[in-house]
């Protein structure tokens, strides 16, 4: 007899799971709330700590945990600038465009930037270690202009210092230029 | 919570010259030198916690508290400039539902940068004021929204909190008084939008930081629809010192409208950027010339943008005859909003700042509303054809008619926050767009330009 049996199910992909660290702190941080649906930020911040970005099988299991649909969640993470759908580099220079650094030249370090690692927003260096992003005011105002890569801000920035500082990017010791 | 990556170690304080400043009248700022000051042992030492601790030992009522902070005559420092103790008052007295209070440490409102500093540096003042402001609306748990970019401010709030915990200034019954209260930071994830009070609640229950029509008025129907109180963090950390002090001694600071101290973040064209602690009614000279020495490179004042980029602009002969306070500030058709001023020197374009803004409001228009959502873009793309020098002269018309089609007309004022700008913009330096209208072929291909990306 013919061997008709269903082709076995693969997972297109892997679930997403978190480590038991990660779980941790997901229960710690349901408690601090007065309603579940209230920690899904700071759940989401975790979620792309732990993954990496928040493609579409991390935002399901994200609903999954949080008793939410995938669309509630995907309007979250769409709606702000910190949550990326797909993966950054290892260093990801997120250059302030408004007012007070514009006047102080943010503009053209950015550009030079781009043309330096041969990359846009949304790209990533082929190596994987840089990606650019356009962001609004940081709040660094006085100490115009700054790039925030990955959690630190540089800052009072020009073209030399922003070269030092992605030099040292590339040797793998990020230091304040 | 933050993920370590290599650039941990090099997270550190806003890299700003924070030292006293002639012209200054330092209150909140008094101890901002001192070192280790964001610690609790040093912050006790000069006096922290005090105020809490008089409240709670000397048995104050809340009411009594809520009238210590009217009678001061504080207004909200995020912005509005609501009355802070009315604020509080507006807060039902049953418990029937749990009530809240949130700080907004959500700082981006562009030109500003004076809540990071009390924030890296003296957050015990913050959490102080917190906790007392609690008390005064029986919250029994509150939250610090600290906007996402601001990790290094948020690990040293998470630590001054820890800190305060351990002192027994938060949990179970205050230093016996049987209050019990909770305090946690809530990191936003970038967006502009969050830091409008319903904005922010909204997104505190974890969905986008859509604002909420009002009334109700958060004080009855906010965070989960329980009474909330909102307050700016530079508001918050003002009211240890008030208490300390005395609502007479605050009030006999500053003008009879505008009492107290304003810390005022001072970026663009001058000698000596930074954050200054000035009193209120000080005269604008003294911002510029004794705080932040003077013009840079010895060039002429063009404008000022004298409260935050949602402020309208300035001449500079109305700013030079302006005194730093709301009044004054309004009278001269702008307001004092976050005090995050931008000083514009001669050399300046103002129709690229003002394009530079319009970039900013359509990016971070929430898109509830039509008007918002799609005048901001509407703004920004005209503004592109000036500097394309594609504008045709009734462009300029129909950039005053967009504006005038904005204003009030949406929830809340991330609109007018544009569209006022430009119609100041417009009214004081006609010249500007002219300039661009003359050497203008009037002749757009501006859409083409604009679906390229080629702009943008």
């Amino acid at each position: 007899m013919a061997n008709s049996a269903v082709p076995e199910q693969k997972p297109d992909r892997e679930t997403p799971k978190f480590s038991n660290e990660a779980k941790k702190k997901f229960d710690e941080l349901l408690t601090r709330y007065d309603s579940k649906r209230s920690a899904l930020l700071p759940v989401l911040h975790l979620a792309q700590d732990e993954f990496g970005s928040l493609s579409d099988s991390v935002v399901e299991y994200v609903a999954e945990l949080m008793d939410l649909s995938p669309a509630q969640v995907t309007e979250v993470v769409s709606f702000y600038h910190m949550y990326h759908r797909h993966p950054v580099g290892q260093h990801h220079l997120q250059f302030c465009m408004t007012l007070s650094c514009w006047m102080a030249g943010s503009h053209q370090l950015y550009k030079n930037t781009c043309s330096r690692l041969g990359i846009k927003p949304g790209e990533v260096t082929p190596d994987g270690k840089f990606s650019v992003a356009k962001v609004e005011c940081l709040g660094s105002c006085g100490s115009a202009p700054i790039v925030q890569v990955n959690e630190a801000y540089y800052e009072n920035l020009n073209p030399e210092k922003l070269n030092r500082l992605i030099n040292s990017c590339k040797e793998g010791e990020p230091q304040t230029p | 919570m933050m993920r370590e990556t290599q650039h941990h170690r090099n997270m550190r304080p806003m890299a700003v010259d924070l030292s006293p400043a002639p012209g200054e009248k330092r209150i909140l700022l008094e101890h901002l030198g001192v070192q280790g000051i964001r610690r609790i042992s040093v912050y006790e030492s000069k006096g922290g916690y005090n105020a809490l601790k008089k409240i709670l030992e000397k048995k104050l009522s809340p009411d009594q508290v809520i009238e210590a902070v009217k009678g001061s005559g504080i207004r909200g420092r995020g912005g509005a400039g609501f009355p802070t103790g009315l604020k509080w008052n507006f807060v039902p007295k049953d418990q029937s539902k749990p009530h809240y209070l949130l700080c907004n440490a959500d700082e981006s409102e562009p030109g500003t940068f004076k809540d990071r500093v009390i924030l890296e540096h003296l957050p015990h003042m913050m959490i102080e004021g917190m906790i007392i402001g609690a008390y005064a609306v029986q919250a029994k748990k509150s939250y610090v929204y600290i906007r996402g970019e601001y990790t290094y401010a948020t690990k040293i709030v998470e630590e001054a909190i820890k800190e305060a915990y351990r002192a027994g200034y938060l949990g179970k019954n205050i230093l016996g008084s049987g209050f019990d209260h909770d305090m946690f930071v809530h990191r936003g994830a970038g967006a502009y939008i969050c830091g409008e009070e319903t904005g922010l609640i909204s997104s505190l229950e974890g969905k986008k930081g859509w604002p909420k029509l009002k009334p109700p008025f958060p004080a009855v129907e906010g965070y989960l629809k329980c009474p909330t109180v909102v307050n700016n963090v530079e508001t918050l950390a003002a009211v240890p010192w008030i208490i300390n002090n005395g609502d007479k001694a605050y009030s006999g600071i500053g003008t009879e409208k505008s009492t107290g101290t304003k810390l005022w973040s001072v970026s663009g064209d001058v000698v000596r950027q930074g954050v200054f602690e000035v009193e209120c009614g000080a005269s604008f000279q003294t911002l510029l010339e004794d705080c932040c020495r003077g013009m840079k490179d010895g060039r002429k004042l063009k404008a000022v943008i004298p409260g935050g980029s949602s402020a309208p602009i300035l001449t500079a002969a109305e700013a030079m005859d302006m005194t730093l306070d709301y009044e004054s500030i309004a009278s001269k058709g702008s307001m004092l909003g976050s005090g995050g001023m931008i000083i514009l020197d001669e050399t300046r374009d103002l129709v690229q700042v003002l394009k530079n803004l319009s970039e900013f409001y359509h990016d971070e228009s929430c898109g509830q509303c039509t008007p918002c959502r799609e005048g901001t873009g509407w703004l920004m793309k005209i503004l592109h054809s000036f500097t394309e020098k594609q504008a045709r002269p009734i462009d300029l018309e129909l950039l005053k008619t967009t504006s005038n089609n904005m204003i009030g007309r949406t929830i809340c004022v991330l609109a007018d926050s544009i569209a006022m700008p430009v119609l100041s913009y417009i009214e004081k330096f006609p010249e500007e767009f002219d300039r661009y209208l003359s050497e203008s072929s009037g002749q757009s291909s501006l859409s083409e330009k604009l679906q390229a990306k080629e702009l943008l």
